[in-house]
């Protein structure tokens, strides 16, 4: 039943195809290499364990062979020669059973240890590498990777790496022990290898079409379930639901014949084995009973060529779905490799420079920077700011107001020019000094699957109970922390369902507060907040730019107007920079902007 | 998981096919060992050449037969479990889709599309091994005893010990095995976890630079699995031999008490050796059963997981004699209506009475969790009041067919949802009809032209699903464009002009007045700004109407208004 289990239509059967086979082979093996003494003694086991399992038929045909001789000749059987013979063969059924036992209970170990290893570079792979990375590969693809290609190598390791060992020995110890009894018997037996050959070959080839094109049709169902009851809303308001059912049944129907052909395809392989198999016990019990009558070979040789044609097809099997993992695997390998060889965001030395020396003013010194380096979008930007400004960052949606972000916070490098902190340059510190000293309030809400005490604590290591809660309070979180079944002890779940868009909001200050930044990085964007917890986020905001120097990417005329400095962007690019009355006198851009949001309402409170 | 096996009844005669031709398959395999013997106990010891070869061409047509059937059995248990499987999903998808908003909301719509695709398709792999092994390993156990006692009563008694033994083994391993597995799959889910959080919280972590905290909670989850991991492989590790030593042993016992039955004459060697071979199958079945059992409690979930879905029905019933509207087209009147989400203590809306009147902007205004948008999603019968009633056209919209209710309606949701087709596909959305210059109107409206026709294709574009391929402003405003669309007699806006820009959002709503003519507008939203100029506003607070009126009236009189105002007025003072 292992063979079916080999076939079945989980593995990806050769889906994709490594592109440099023996590369990443080499490199797969690797890694295995940390555990080669264990692999070793797996491989040793494995050899003792199949070859006791090969010289078990010929013992048992012995046994028969004696209680056969002595019948035919009348006399009564030599029980002192039978026990004998017995007490060897249980003496190898456990030896064998035993060596079985160790050999996969060490290869437990080593292939899941192989793996966590691998798991762990990929993670801390993954820490490594710039944002510039990141931006580029959506994380549903770097996720698959880092599970499902990993579990994939993890699966055939257990099994592929067990199975060719005990697969190619048991093939060579059959052959070996059935040419040992009679050389014209095996020829017999080796009949039927041809068969199984083209049998595999041919349902490996025939399934592996139909599963590919299963797996792109269930790609295709699953993705239209998913957009239909996504906007489940909208397909009930606007009576879509017949339409969606139609298409819904054309694709499931499609799904149906791929899929019943790929089961159908893959589901011959037992039958047709287990009918070569049968041919094989037949030609040997002819060709067996024709021998002992011309007593060329005894009746318990013909016991154990069943039995080992029995025992022949099982590795024959495994060797064909054998082939496909590996495949996959090194697929799999393949694209998990891609990721680890990346290149990493260089590592820099900590400098002498005590960050927590430095004071908050930051400028720009001939700044150039663009996400590649053909199409700058800053170019020569020239920006001193003074301890305790406010810096405000407005423009449309999609302007690249986020770049400014990326650059401050370090995430990405500039091209050309300097950027300093406190009068040192960014370039004389480590990217964990200079983050060390900004804090950032973002639209993204980010709060991970832990207690809101863990998640406020974030901000800063080591923060005790008191930091926490005063944190929480001027960042009016503490208010409805408390209202909660669990207070501070409330677990975010994963989408964070159990608290409001704006209560996460709320939650991500206090996380910047009780880091205490000496610069600060907000975004007022505060979409579908409603007022009185807005009133709070305001607050809040306001409670932590006191004293600190702030970017704000703004959305509140009154935050812009107190603004020390305005930068305009639009289209990623700083258009205009200046005081909110500077730039109105400039009638640009900003101008613009501005008068297009009070064309309309007097109070117009948001820009 | 037996619930679901009533959806096999239209496969009926698959299933006695399967059935019949397994049956006789395993009889024709099981009759192979007999004839074996004979070619041994006739054939041999009496020296009969023709004996042999007769047999052995038996034995060769029997080996045919058997693999055909065996084919046979193949393709129809293919046939009705992938069939099984597409019945099943196609069952489950239009009953999710009959589903009301308070259905989906307690299962989740991720919760939904797994239970959909992953597990139906385990239950459909079940149904396949239950053909192949569930059905077939019982046959051939019994199969295999009937014809080994029939070879020799006596030596069956090796059985009574060695099944029970194997059986006790397989017993004690899966129960210490199964709860590992659970263990397992949760340490998987904790991996992932992990793992999704550090991707989309990159920039936090590395803002607060505690990428050294997030390695060290990986790895400890990584370890975690790892152990487990080993556990469980460890456990399998035991199963394989212990299974090979009990048949193996067995074997043994039958040459051993087998020599003894050939000593006293009251066996031949040939049926011995044909006992070996049946102990084989006696065995292995016992071993394929087993296995077959691992996979029951994984289906046992999946299958509770689907049931559970089958089981809830739509509180929303469609009336047994629907009502046409009578009144004005486009009233809309809330009577005193009330309601709850299932299992909540507080009203998410009570007592709230209002007309909404053609050709007028009636504003909804209020903080989160007062009920804006709840109280939106009662007007196309997303959710049904718990008292009270909603009128439209002067009919209750319960007594009205959910079809003509909704085709009255154009809803543009907080979160604009796009479907996979071409744009114009998704505009005229279930609506064929929509001729195309009111369809360029609607995209013109919406402020949506011009992105539209500076894509190629223009409104022949393609949209990607979920409209992965349009920026958040583009997707609000094709959203809007589709109710635009069918100039329904009452729009419903849900806070539907967040993503955009100022310039855009100033322009669609210039736009929008004109359009909307003689249209009932209802607009949610969360700034004065939004509903100044609306005919009136409702003013929205926990649940109930704190006030309704026009902007200066609510200033003058309403302390919930002005609050609101003076929050956002502070604001505009400073301007």
């Amino acid at each position: 039943m292992s063979n079916r289990r080999g076939m079945s239509p989980k593995v990806p059967m050769g889906a994709s195809k490594p592109k440099d086979f023996k590369k990443t082979l080499r490199r797969l093996l690797g890694y295995l290499r940390p555990q080669r003494k264990k692999l070793i003694t797996v491989a040793v086991m494995a050899l003792m364990g199949t070859l006791f399992n090969v010289v078990s038929p010929k013992l048992l045909g012995e046994a028969t062979s004696s209680i056969f001789d002595s019948f035919l000749k009348g006399t009564s059987v030599d029980f002192a020669l039978l026990g004998k013979l017995l007490i060897w063969l249980i003496a190898l059924y456990a030896l064998s059973a035993a060596f079985t036992f160790l050999q996969q209970y060490l290869m437990a170990g080593v292939s899941q240890r192989t793996i966590a290893a691998m798991r762990k570079e990929v993670n801390e792979k993954l820490a490594r590498l710039p944002l510039r990375f990141f931006d580029k590969h959506p994380y549903g693809d770097l996720l698959s990777r880092a599970v499902n290609d990993i579990d994939n190598i993890n699966n055939s390791l257990q099994q592929a790496l067990m199975q060719i060992i005990t697969s190619i020995i048991t093939i060579i110890g059959i052959i070996v022990m059935m040419l040992f009894i009679s050389p014209l018997l095996t020829l017999v037996v080796c009949v039927t290898i041809p068969l199984s050959v083209i049998v595999i070959r041919f349902v490996a080839a025939k399934s592996q079409k139909y599963f590919i094109s299963q797996q792109a049709t269930l790609g295709q169902v699953n993705g239209h379930i998913e957009e239909i009851y996504g906007g489940h809303q909208i397909v009930k308001a606007y009576g879509y639901e017949d339409k969606a059912l139609d298409t819904f049944d054309e694709m499931n129907e499609r799904l149906y014949q791929t899929n019943w052909k790929a089961q159908f395809m893959s589901g011959l392989m037992m039958p047709m084995m287990m009918f070569i198999g049968n041919i094989g016990y037949v030609l040997v019990s002819i060709a067996g009973g024709i021998l002992v009558l011309n007593g060329n070979i005894r009746i318990g040789d013909v016991q154990a060529f069943i039995q080992y044609s029995q025992q022949f097809n099982q590795p024959m099997m495994q060797a064909a779905s054998i082939a496909n993992m590996i495949q996959a695997a090194l697929a799999s390998a393949e694209r998990v490799f891609a990721v680890l060889d990346e290149p990493e965001e260089p590592q820099e030395q900590r400098t002498l420079v005590d960050p927590k020396e430095l004071h908050g003013s930051v400028s720009f010194q001939h700044v150039s920077f663009g996400y590649d380096s053909e199409n700058p979008i800053i170019r020569d930007l020239n920006l001193e700011v003074k301890e305790g400004q406010t810096i405000a960052i407005v423009g449309p949606t999609g302007a690249g107001k986020t770049t400014m972000i990326n650059l401050l916070m370090r995430f990405y490098e500039i091209n050309g020019g300097r950027l300093k902190l406190g009068g040192a340059d960014f370039n004389d510190m480590s990217r964990e000094q200079v983050r060390s000293r900004f804090a950032m309030v973002i639209q993204d809400t980010w709060l991970f699957n832990g207690t809101i005490r863990d998640n406020i604590a974030y901000g800063k290591e080591g923060a005790t109970e008191e930091e926490v809660v005063e944190a929480a309070r001027r960042a009016y979180a503490d208010d409805f922390i408390r209202t909660l079944p669990n207070g501070y002890d409330t677990v975010l779940t994963e989408e964070a369902s159990n608290i409001s868009q704006g209560q996460r909001q709320l939650l991500t200050i206090a996380r910047a507060i009780i880091s205490d930044p000496l610069i600060l990085i907000l975004d007022e964007a505060t979409s579908s907040v409603d007022t009185r917890t807005e009133m709070n986020i305001q607050k809040a905001m306001k409670e932590i730019m006191e004293g600190r120097t702030s970017f704000v990417i703004a959305h509140r005329l009154s935050t812009i107007k107190d603004a020390d400095l305005i930068l305009v962007m639009n289209q990623g690019e700083i258009i205009e920079q200046g005081t909110h009355l500077e730039l109105l006198r400039q009638k640009g851009f900003y101008a613009d902007l501005h008068n297009s949001q009070f064309s309309q309402g007097q109070d117009e409170a948001v820009i | 998981m037996i619930a679901l096996f009533k959806h096999l009844k239209p496969y009926t005669r698959f299933i006695l096919i399967i059935l019949v031709s397994m049956l006789a398959g395993i009889l024709l395999e099981l009759y192979l060992p007999t004839l074996m013997a004979s070619i041994v106990d006739i054939g041999i010891v009496d020296n009969d050449m023709g004996h042999i070869l007769q047999t052995g061409g038996w034995m060769v047509v029997c080996s045919l037969l058997a693999g055909a059937l065996t084919v046979i059995v193949t393709y129809f248990t293919s046939r009705v479990s992938v069939g099984f499987g597409r019945d099943l999903r196609r069952k489950l998808f239009i009953h999710v889709e009959g589903l009301s908003l308070q259905e989906f909301d307690r299962f989740g719509t991720a919760s939904l599309i797994t239970r959909t695709t992953n597990d139906i398709k385990q239950i459909q792999d079940v149904v396949n091994m239950m053909f192949g092994m569930m059905i077939r390993a019982p046959i051939m156990l019994i199969g295999g005893i009937i014809l080994a006692v029939s070879r020799d009563a006596m030596l069956s008694l090796i059985f009574l010990a060695s099944l029970p033994v194997l059986a006790c083994l397989i017993f004690l391993i899966m129960r210490t095995a199964i709860p590992l597995f659970r263990s397992l799959q949760n340490k998987t889910d904790r991996l992932n976890l992990l793992l999704r959080e550090s991707l989309t919280g990159l920039r936090v972590i590395r803002a607060f630079n505690r990428t050294d905290y997030e390695k060290k909670r990986f790895d400890q989850a990584n370890e975690d699995y790892r152990d487990i991991g080993i556990k469980v492989n460890r456990m399998i590790a035991v199963l394989f031999p212990v299974m090979m030593i009990v048949m193996n042993f067995t074997n043994v016992a039958i040459v051993w008490f087998g020599g003894i039955r050939v000593n006293e004459g009251v066996m031949q060697v040939g049926n011995m050796i044909a006992f070996l071979q049946y102990a084989m199958m006696i065995l292995m079945s016992l071993i394929m059963l087993s296995v077959a059992f691992i996979m029951i409690p994984r289906a046992q979930a999946s299958a509770t997981r689907i049931n559970e879905v089958i089981q809830l029905h739509s509180q929303i019933k469609e009336p047994a004699q629907p009502e046409s509207g009578k009144a004005v087209q486009g009233l809309l009147e809330f009577k005193d209506v009330t309601f709850r989400y299932a299992g909540a203590e507080r009203a998410a809306v009570e007592s709230v009475s209002f007309v909404a009147r053609p050709g007028e902007t009636t504003a909804i205004i209020g903080s989160t969790g007062s009920g804006k948008t709840t109280l939106l999603q009662l007007i196309p019968r997303f959710y049904d009041v718990e008292r009270g009633s909603i009128e439209v056209d002067g009919v209750n919209i319960r007594d009205m067919s959910q079809k003509e209710l909704r085709a009255k309606l154009g809803y543009v949701p907080q979160k604009a949802a796009l479907f996979r087709g071409t744009i114009a596909d998704n505009i005229r959305f279930g609506n064929g009809d929509i001729p195309q210059e009111q369809l360029e109107a609607a995209l013109a409206t919406a402020q949506a032209a011009q992105f539209v026709s500076a894509k190629e294709g223009g409104i022949n574009a393609e949209v990607s699903q979920a409209g992965g391929n349009l920026s958040g402003g583009q997707k609000q405003r094709l959203s809007i464009a589709r109710a635009l669309a069918r100039k329904p007699e009452i729009y419903l806006f849900d806070d539907s002009f967040s993503a955009l820009d100022y310039k855009t959002d100033a322009k669609l709503r210039a736009a929008l007045r004109q359009e909307t003519g003689q249209a009932t507008v209802i607009i949610v939203a969360q700034r004065v700004s939004t509903v100044i100029d609306a005919d009136q506003i409702i003013v929205l607070d926990e649940g109930k109407v704190a006030g309704i009126g026009k902007h200066d009236e609510l200033l003058k009189g309403n302390r919930i208004y002005q609050e609101i105002v003076a929050s956002q007025q502070t604001e505009g003072a400073s301007a």
